[in-house]
């Protein structure tokens, strides 16, 4: 894909989309176009996690492993969302596994080329954080609202 | 009260059960075929809620769940739940139980025309809601676009799946449906209800919410729709208590000031906002 096209496309998406051209420029040198087939996986838990998702079509599902009641799906990630914090804070391993639930085409972002650029440019960096720090924050109310099983049976 | 039908709302009138629908594991549907004392059909609003009478057991208030419209058979979805819920439960065609009703205030259907209507339902909170779409499909050049968010805690818990997948297929209505946690065999949204906030853009002037589910399901979405710009008189919830005369005479139900089964079920937010939140009531 051309690097304009790229450019485009990222242009439009939420997370990116009020980001000065010169920060999209040095997100783009760290991204690659990802396509994975259904049922596949993105990522397993406890493995380095090096990079985040940009997700475009598909959806992927977080899984853990529960003992004996085997695999539980979650939190479904779908397009226009962002998957996949760890690459940020160390020590930099998936908490979960990730399945792709149909085929889905993503951007991924190498997480230490990002690091890298967020270290040496602490503007870029603080413009990671605090858009990660919206998601972490999403992520955190929702997890609190699915602790409450809501829906239990009394 | 629709006082056509029952003379005395403390006496109920005798309902044959025309079918039972499980639903789920614990979950059913009753339609019964209400009699009236002077051949005059049943009629109730969207949100209103019947109390059933299981005999020698007791009573309980069941929201109805059908279309308004079709007045021979209404539907009432049950969770089974304490004793009156087993006893109605155990209970198949052709048998007959006590229905007290209608009773409450219901959604706002009729006043809410022309405008964008988003239902966001949790768990059995869909059975309220379901007389409403029925509603706004029988009048759909009427009303803007219409969104339904339903979530419930696994896919076996969700309600009404075959509607569910019949309403998904429509154009004028965006249906998003999401569960707590699966297994790998459910391929839609996983996460909670509030989380399908992300998919849909609401036009913020121009929207009415109506939310049913758990009380703090409830709260969570109301703190959404006011992040993303709902006034809050155009939010609408049906809330739950222990309703035992159904009139506003016992007391059972007293919410604050307001007696759910009088005043409600179904409050404009703005009427019951200063003291939803309320530890002590």
């Amino acid at each position: 894909m051309r690097t304009r096209d790229l450019t485009e496309i990222l242009r439009h998406h939420p997370f990116i989309s009020d980001l000065s051209d010169h920060y999209l420029q040095t997100l783009l040198s760290c991204v690659t176009n990802v396509r994975f087939k259904e049922g596949s996986y993105l990522f397993r838990e406890g493995e380095e996690a090096g990079s985040f998702y940009l997700i475009r079509t598909g959806r992927v599902a977080l899984e853990i492993h529960a003992g004996e009641r085997g695999t539980i799906r979650v939190q479904t990630i779908s397009p226009g969302e962002v998957l996949g914090w760890s690459w940020l804070i160390s020590p930099y391993r998936w908490q979960f596994d990730a399945c792709a639930v149909g085929d889905v085409r993503a951007f991924a972002f190498d997480g230490k080329c990002l690091r890298t650029k967020c270290e040496t440019d602490h503007d870029f960096g603080y413009e990671m954080l605090r858009r990660f720090s919206h998601i972490l924050e999403q992520h955190l109310k929702a997890t609190r609202l699915q602790l409450l099983d809501v829906y239990k049976r009394q | 009260m629709n006082s056509e039908v029952c003379i005395d709302p403390m006496i109920p009138l005798p309902a044959r059960i025309q079918r039972v629908v499980w639903e789920t594991d614990d979950t059913f549907t009753l339609l019964v075929e209400p009699k009236s004392e002077n051949g005059k059909r049943f009629q109730f609003s969207p949100g209103q809620f019947n109390m059933l009478y299981a005999f020698g057991i007791g009573e309980s208030a069941i929201s109805i769940s059908s279309d308004p419209l079709k007045q021979n058979a209404i539907a009432h979805t049950i969770h089974r739940l304490g004793f009156v819920t087993s006893e109605l439960s155990r209970l198949r065609r052709g048998n007959f139980i006590g229905l007290r009703g209608p009773f409450g205030n219901g959604w706002p259907v009729d006043r809410v025309k022309g405008m964008d209507i988003c239902i966001v339902a949790g768990g059995i909170g869909i059975a309220p809601l379901r007389p409403v779409l029925y509603s706004i499909f029988h009048n759909r050049k009427e009303y803007g676009r219409i969104f339904l968010l339903y979530g419930a805690r696994t896919p076996l818990d969700l309600l009404y799946r075959v509607e569910l997948e019949q309403w998904s297929k429509l154009s004028d209505i965006n249906v998003l449906v999401t569960v707590d946690h699966s297994d790998s065999s459910w391929k839609g949204h996983i996460g909670v209800v509030t989380n399908l906030f992300s998919y849909i853009t609401l036009n913020t002037l121009h929207t009415i919410a109506m939310v049913c589910g758990p009380e703090i399901m409830m709260k969570f979405t109301i703190r959404e729709l006011q992040q993303r710009g709902i006034p809050l008189e155009q939010i609408y919830l049906s809330l739950e208590r222990n309703m035992k005369c159904g009139i506003g005479l016992c007391g059972h139900c007293q919410f604050g000031p307001k007696f759910v089964c009088k005043d409600g079920p179904v409050f404009a937010y703005t009427q019951v906002s200063h003291f939803f939140e309320k530890r002590e009531i």
